[in-house]
């Protein structure tokens, strides 16, 4: 049986020098996020903006603009309509109601899925959640709490059990997914809801799995070559990893897009920004993280390269072997 | 590394089997499984797919330390009044969150000292802590402050009461397995998988229950009783614990004292027998009521009603008139605290605000888990395929890893009672993504290797060796986010960290040590020279 085979066998790109490239556009990808976020900003959910959501369920495809005269006309505030999923089904948002008093809430409630049944039969509510601004301020910060302690985690962990530029290099290539996913968010309009910081988790777990896959082959071809030239070397661990670095990317992009586009609109948002995540995870470990290692002086373990000249070192006869490829 | 011994194989095969089979026989419909003599533990499904209704409610702690002020404030006056000599006292205060009074007789400072130590509790409440701090400034007036300590322990006891009248009164709306559970100091979740009017049940929790005093109708004739007859100017109301067995009993219309006018309920021993008991303090109002009620009904029951429905029907001894009264009658420790918490709950004495709420309707649910199901499905018959294409026989091995994977983890959750979410599916539709990276970067390795010019043994052993390095670094890494969501996430968060940190577990050993023993075997049996890969 002939075999699928992605990447061709001993790839030879020259990554390393094409990170000049890389850089200028990565950084304007980010900056274009960042001025993304700051103009349109980010659309989040009651989950977090404390208010009312209410999903309803029509017979048929309703007009939007009745829909919303009708939210309207229940003096609830302004209604924020969004399609999700198919034409059938809407979600209503409201702003949270004045005081504290949940009565109100209730009542509002009420009010619009009673008004929407009438003035659309057969139309039944799927789902609805109210949530107060200090519940909403929590989860807030214990969102944001969850992000900042996995990305240190996850860089101190690089730290100790490689070099201090392998820690440095995840940590930015991190920062720059994490950039992009919401500049995905502010151009898309999907919704930011806690669902999404699990997302945002995920993303950083993978996409620092990706670069641990490459820096572990780095660290074990440094030990290899111990006179290879970095340039070469990275370029060469990062050729080396690139048939797994695609193959992994394309075996859970595949199960993610069946997430997509069968495993119903609640997800939606969550799969989309994992599907990108894991694109741009997968992008940043080749072109951010990797190249990142020459700006920031990585060198071959001083301590060996003394033994080596000294000649003390029984290996020192495998660090003399020349790279396949070099 | 290539070695399996007979044990070792028996051993993974036997985990993996074991685990599998939990995972199958929990997902037996129950139907199926009513008569079997061990039920399976099964995992549960989550509001977002069974439908449901989720609830977190707040306690206002601000109005607990309110109300408790002006209790003790009833509570001095009521004893300054009541002893001999009488202590006047005036320009009684509670603002500031501090109870202040006057003396009017400076000499009787010492005397007033004393019992204000009765009706705080001494040095000593319930937690061996002082509860009031009592100061005397200008050698007239008195300053009660409650200590930090004292609050927060009403609090604690509020909030114990308050769960309880929550349990108790969804139980009462007949729902299937609700979640009650507090939260942090003064948060209560609520999760009523299935039910499908919230307002119902905000409606409910936002009572407050109803506690009644009546005498007891001993003319009611049992017959009459039977078919809810009751003589005039009486009612007959259900009394579930009656020690005659009859579940009814008829009480005379007209209420003693109720519910508002109790200051306190707890548990206690009666003094000559050591028998447990109830004890319950009644407000100063509450109290000259009682005793003038009492005084006239000498040895006649009187019930004890809880939102209609008779808890205890003791018997008046004899007048009761210190303001609290002891209810005997039988009852174990439990027993007689339970109806002690009943009591106090009578008397819901924090606020309860709903602060959070989201309800799921079924066909959303029933819509979420059919399609999470088809994706997953189709999600696993996507990877099969294409690493089935890519590695040959080899994929064959990281497939069958792959699905044993699952099972397994439906193993562990159902095992564990876990609930599942729809988050918790898509983490396990990126599961199945992650757990064949641990082979994809195995046979990437022995590929190469092959390249390299190694021989089969050799690259296969190689290929496991160096790439479980990287695979541990890599799910190291993974579980760092993942217990990191299962810790600090709430809901949705922690549903979908479950599922990761198992997945991770399992999949190590399924991806790398299974497949292995699979390799080893091939090799073996068949002893290649070559291998396509």
């Amino acid at each position: 049986m002939k075999l699928l085979k992605i990447v061709p066998d001993n790839t030879n790109i020259d990554f390393v020098r094409l990170r000049g490239w890389a850089f200028g556009l990565t950084l304007a990808l980010s900056i274009l996020a960042i001025g993304l976020v700051g103009l349109r900003g980010l659309n989040f959910g009651v989950d977090f903006v404390g208010g009312l959501m209410i999903e309803q369920r029509f017979a048929t495809a309703p007009s939007q603009d009745r829909v919303r005269s009708v939210v309207d006309a229940q003096g609830a505030g302004e209604g924020q309509l969004q399609q999700f999923g198919d034409a059938r089904t809407l979600t209503i948002r409201l702003p949270a109601q004045a005081g504290t008093d949940e009565g109100a809430t209730n009542a509002v409630v009420r009010k619009v899925t009673g008004a929407l049944s009438r003035e659309f039969p057969g139309s039944t509510f799927s789902r609805y959640s109210t949530v107060t601004g200090k519940v909403s301020g929590e989860l807030i910060r214990n969102g944001l709490i969850a992000v900042l302690l996995a990305v240190l985690g996850i860089g101190l962990f690089a730290i100790v059990r490689f070099e201090w530029q392998f820690g440095v290099s995840t940590v930015v290539a991190i920062v720059h997914d994490l950039i992009m996913t919401l500049g995905f968010f502010a151009l898309t309009r999907f919704e930011v809801d806690l669902n999404i910081v699990a997302a945002f988790l995920t993303i950083i777990g993978y996409s620092i799995n990706d670069k641990i896959v490459i820096d572990d082959r780095i660290r074990e071809n440094m030990r290899r070559y111990r006179k290879m030239d970095m340039r070469e070397l990275i370029n060469l661990s990062v050729n080396e990893t690139l048939p797994r670095t695609v193959m992994t990317s394309v075996t859970i992009l595949l199960a993610l897009l069946a997430l997509l586009l069968l495993g119903g609109h609640v997800l939606r948002g969550f799969t989309a920004a994992m599907f990108l995540g894991i694109v741009v995870g997968t992008y940043s470990s080749i072109y951010v993280s990797s190249s990142l290692l020459i700006t920031l002086g990585l060198r071959a373990d001083p301590e060996r390269e003394r033994t080596v000249r000294l000649g003390k070192d029984g290996g020192a006869g495998e660090a003399e072997r020349v790279a396949p490829r070099a | 590394m290539l070695d399996f011994p007979r044990w070792k194989v028996a051993w993974i095969w036997g985990v993996l089997l074991l685990l599998s089979a939990l995972g199958a026989v929990s997902l037996v419909p129950e139907r199926y499984t009513a008569g079997w003599p061990v039920q399976p533990s099964r995992i549960n499904l989550g509001l977002d797919l069974a439908g449901g209704s989720y609830l977190l409610l707040e306690a206002d702690t601000d109005g607990l330390a309110a109300a408790r002020l002006e209790t003790m404030r009833d509570q001095v006056a009521a004893e300054m009044r009541r002893g001999t000599p009488r202590i006047g006292i005036g320009d009684i205060s509670t603002r500031g969150g501090q109870l202040t009074f006057l003396l009017r007789d400076p000499s009787q400072v010492d005397a007033a000292r004393e019992r204000l130590l009765t009706v705080t509790g001494g040095g000593a409440g319930m937690s061996g802590q002082r509860e009031w701090d009592i100061t005397v400034v200008d050698t007239s007036r008195f300053v009660l402050k409650p200590t930090a300590a004292g609050l927060a322990q009403a609090v604690d006891t509020a909030m114990g009461d308050a769960t309880e009248v929550v349990r108790r009164r969804i139980d009462a709306l007949g729902t299937r397995e609700p979640t009650i559970v507090r939260q942090g100091t003064n948060r209560i979740v609520v999760q009523v998988p299935g039910f499908q009017n919230p307002q119902a049940l905000k409606d409910l929790l936002g009572k407050t229950a109803r506690l009644e005093f009546k005498l007891v109708d001993e003319t009611a004739n049992p017959a009459d009783l039977a078919q809810g007859r009751a003589p005039v100017g009486s009612q007959v109301l259900p009394y579930p614990g009656n020690p005659s067995g009859v579940p009814f009993i008829a009480v005379k219309r007209p209420v003693i004292i109720s519910g508002d006018q109790l200051a306190d309920a707890r548990q206690g021993y009666e003094q000559q027998t050591n028998a447990p008991n109830v004890v319950i303090n009644f407000n100063s109002a509450g109290g000259q009521r009682f005793a003038r009620v009492t005084q006239a009904n000498v040895n006649k029951p009187f019930a004890i009603i809880v939102d209609n429905s008779v808890i205890s029907a003791p018997n008046i001894n004899e007048p009761i008139l210190g303001g609290s009264a002891s209810i005997n009658g039988g009852f174990t420790v439990e027993g007689a605290n339970q109806l002690a918490i009943a009591l106090r709950s009578g008397k819901l004495s924090i606020d309860l605000k709903v602060i959070e709420e989201s309800t799921v309707g079924p066909d959303l649910g029933r819509d979420s888990i059919n399609k999470g199901i088809t994706a997953s499905a189709v999600a696993v018959l996507l990877v099969v395929a294409f690493m089935f294409l890519t590695y040959g026989r080899f994929g064959a091995y990281a497939n069958l890893a792959v699905v044993i994977n699952v099972a397994v983890i439906v193993g562990v959750l159902a095992a564990m009672k876990g609930t599942l979410t729809l988050p918790g599916i898509a983490g396990f539709v990126l599961t199945i993504g992650t757990a064949v990276d641990a082979n994809v970067l195995i046979n990437e390795r022995i590929r190469e290797e092959r390249r390299r010019g190694r021989s089969v043994v050799q690259a296969a052993e190689l290929g496991y060796k160096e790439a479980s390095r990287t695979i541990f670094e890599a799910n190291v890494t993974h579980a760092i986010s993942g217990l990191i969501m299962f810790v600090l996430g709430s809901g949705p968060v922690k549903g979908f960290a479950v599922v990761l940190l198992i997945g991770i577990a399992t999949s190590v050993f399924t991806a790398v040590t299974f497949t292995r023993m699979l390799v080893a075997q091939w090799i073996r049996r068949t002893k290649p020279k070559t291998m396509n890969i």
